[in-house]
């Protein structure tokens, strides 16, 4: 489904990504885990279009596409969603309305007619049970003023919406209690599916408890340095980082 | 250029002496001598240049070099306005056609009992001494030329009165079309509204010009809030790219009571509006909104006044611009507070979000504070387009441009959610998403 060959990319001239390679299958969950400025969020923002970074080299094919040609608004609508680390909030665009706009501009790019206003509504409310988001949030500006919790869950709330075939969660448990935790990991996993993949970018292996991964890979430098099971992120917990920079550095 | 300056002051003036040359016995009229006062003002101030601070960021130049036939006779039908996609309401809709009140096209459905309307010269020719009562008491200190040519040249615009205890059903719709199909045009509307106490009503004025010749209106606003009354107060301008707007109302309110003005520019080549609200009154509240869209080459200043002269009083202020192209913008809002005025809240709010490189934005809070007991907050920001959030929404699925309109829209909302005139709010939505998509 995802296939990154030898990824490089820098912002403002300085190289992040420094050959990046990783292959994803529908219906795995990848974790990708590292030390803080490794560049694991650099990696979701440049597979999710964010401008700033310069792609520098290597390719990222997505369903048989050159993901890396495509504007940010058609890799969503190609089926990849970013949940983002810090959600923008939005005055004066209600949730529902930019979800529905969303929506609509995803079927257009499909050539699928749009969702009247009945057959929306009747899909949200369902997703919205799905992930415990109440109602009074999706009528309040977009973010605007919500809870670290809440806005998090809306990023989740969003995913169930928008069904992408690949979901990219950047640190979705930074700022989370344990019980936002649980109900936002809740909500990712009934999302899956055998069509569908997901990567798991965090620093800590909490959130990996709920959202159990099938491959576990240590970005350290700008490079998966190290590759595993899911028993690496508990190896990572206890041990921390250290060890696999020492690898690094014995090696090179 | 300097030369073309003085034609068109000269021009006016002499214009003046000839029309006053021919009144038979009504120029030693009290209604007169104002006129005639404010001639003298207007002689001896001069058209303003930009070394007169309140013009500082606004060169008149270009409006003064051209020459305008005022108060030009027009064969404008009903059919012609079509043209201009004027909504159909439920409303009080009175037309001035280059300045001239129209009965043909106007269409008045509120009965007598809960407000007189008609135009100022009729209003004159019944009760002088009423009209003359209430003509230039509220504008007699302003120190602006362009006010004093409107006091000089004052020959028709509305006179409305609202009795005590009386609010009015529809909506009062004052529509200004400049016919500039084939010749420059010029007119100064001098319109005067007395609302009495607790009296409540909603009134529009609406500019708009049919044809690409030059236009020039010049036109000036009284408003008198009685205790207790409410006033709800838009202005919408919507003309051409020839079209030169300078526009100033002023407002007294005493106590009690609450006024509302929206003012939105939405297209013109030059514009000045002038708004003063004298909160001459305990526990009253003024709301100022405001909202400007300039393109191309298009320049769009507000300047506003809120003086709080006596205690207790509120006044709360947020105007909104979205520049684009080498378009420029002004904002200055002054807030006085006079030494009688404990515990004034006043707030004042200018933000602008500037999409072009060649696009500029002067903004300028002038707080004078007298008293010592008092709340007042003011804060400009000029800023670009959040790319954060454009990122955030294109990530969802959402194009670019598609994005581009929904953040500026979402900018506009708040002002455009304070027109309380259904068919004027859906209208400017309308126009606004239209804009915003281009």
């Amino acid at each position: 489904m995802l296939s990154i060959n030898d990824l490089r990319a820098s912002v403002e001239g300085k190289e992040i990504l420094k050959g990046i390679n990783l292959e994803v299958k529908p219906g795995e969950v990848h974790a990708i885990m590292g030390p803080n400025g490794s560049g694991k969020s650099t990696l979701a923002s440049v597979l999710a279009g964010r401008e700033e970074y310069e792609v520098t080299g290597g390719s990222v094919v997505f369903d048989g596409k050159q993901l890396l040609e495509l504007a940010p608004e058609e890799r969503a609508a190609e089926g990849i969603f970013l949940a983002f680390q810090y959600p923008v909030e939005i005055p004066g665009v209600t949730t529902i309305n930019f979800l529905k706009t969303a929506v609509n501009e995803i079927r257009k790019y499909r050539g699928e007619n749009p969702l009247d206003a009945a057959q929306f509504l009747k899909m949200v409310r369902e997703k919205a049970k799905l992930v415990s988001m109440n109602d009074s949030l999706l009528k309040r500006a977009l973010n605007e003023g919500f809870s670290g919790g809440e806005k998090k869950r809306n990023e989740v709330f969003q995913m169930a919406v928008l069904e992408p075939k690949l979901a990219i969660l950047d640190e979705t448990d930074s700022g989370l209690d344990i019980d936002a935790l649980r109900i936002v990991a809740e909500g990712v996993n009934s999302l899956r599916s055998p069509e569908r993949a997901t990567i798991v970018v965090t620093h800590y292996q909490r959130l990996l408890d709920y959202i159990v991964p099938d491959f576990v890979h240590v970005l350290y430098k700008g490079r998966i340095v190290k590759s595993g099971p899911k028993e690496l992120a508990f190896e990572l917990e206890e041990k921390g980082y250290d060890w696999i920079k020492a690898e690094v550095e014995a090696v090179s | 250029m300097i030369t073309e300056t003085i034609d068109l002051k000269t021009k006016l003036i002499s214009d003046f002496h000839a029309r006053e040359a021919v009144m038979n016995g009504e120029a030693s009229s009290e209604f007169h001598q104002k006129k005639r006062a404010a001639l003298a003002q207007f002689e001896r101030l001069g058209f303003p240049s930009l070394k007169n601070e309140e013009w500082k960021y606004s060169n008149v130049k270009d409006l003064i070099s051209a020459s305008y036939q005022f108060n030009a006779a027009s064969s404008i039908a009903l059919s012609d306005l079509e043209d201009l996609k004027i909504p159909e309401q439920e409303a009080n809709i009175i037309y001035f056609i280059n300045g001239h009140y129209s009965s043909e096209l106007s269409r008045l459905i509120s009965p007598e009992s809960e407000i007189t309307i008609s135009s100022l010269s009729e209003a004159y020719k019944k009760d002088p001494a009423l009209v003359n009562s209430y003509f230039n008491e509220l504008t007699k200190e302003d120190q602006d030329a362009f006010t004093s040519l409107n006091t000089a040249f004052t020959q028709d615009g509305i006179f409305i009165n609202v009795p005590d205890n009386r609010t009015v059903t529809h909506p009062v719709i004052l529509r200004f079309v400049s016919d500039a199909r084939s010749q420059n045009v010029g007119s100064q509307p001098r319109n005067i509204i007395h609302v009495g106490r607790n009296a409540h009503v909603k009134l529009a004025e609406a500019f708009r010009t049919l044809g690409s010749e030059r236009s020039f209106t010049n036109s000036v606003t009284e408003i008198y809030v009685g205790e207790e009354a409410g006033v709800e107060y838009y202005k919408v301008q919507n003309e051409s790219e020839n079209a030169y707007h300078i526009g100033t109302t002023h407002v007294r309110m005493l106590d009690r009571s609450h006024f509302y003005a929206g003012t939105v520019t939405l297209n013109g080549r030059f514009t000045r509006n002038n708004l003063n609200i004298v909160l001459d009154g305990e526990r009253c509240d003024a709301h100022m909104y405001g909202l400007y869209f300039p393109d191309g080459t298009q320049h769009v200043d507000n300047h506003t006044v809120a003086d709080h002269r006596k205690p207790n009083s509120e006044s709360n202020e947020l105007y909104k611009g979205i520049l684009r192209d080498k378009s420029k913008g002004v904002f200055n809002g002054k807030i006085f507070v006079r030494p009688d005025a404990q515990k004034t809240n006043a707030f004042q709010s200018c933000k602008n979000i500037v999409l072009s490189p060649d696009a500029t934005m002067n903004t300028k809070p002038q707080l004078e504070i007298f008293a010592d007991d008092v709340k007042c907050s003011h804060g400009t920001t000029t800023g670009q387009i959040d790319e954060e959030a454009l990122f955030y929404m294109r990530s969802r699925g959402i194009s670019r441009p598609e994005a581009m309109a929904l953040l500026m829209y979402a900018f506009c909302a708040d002002v455009v959610s304070q027109i309380k005139i259904d068919s004027i709010r859906t209208y400017l939505e309308e126009v606004i998403a239209a804009k915003l998509a281009s």
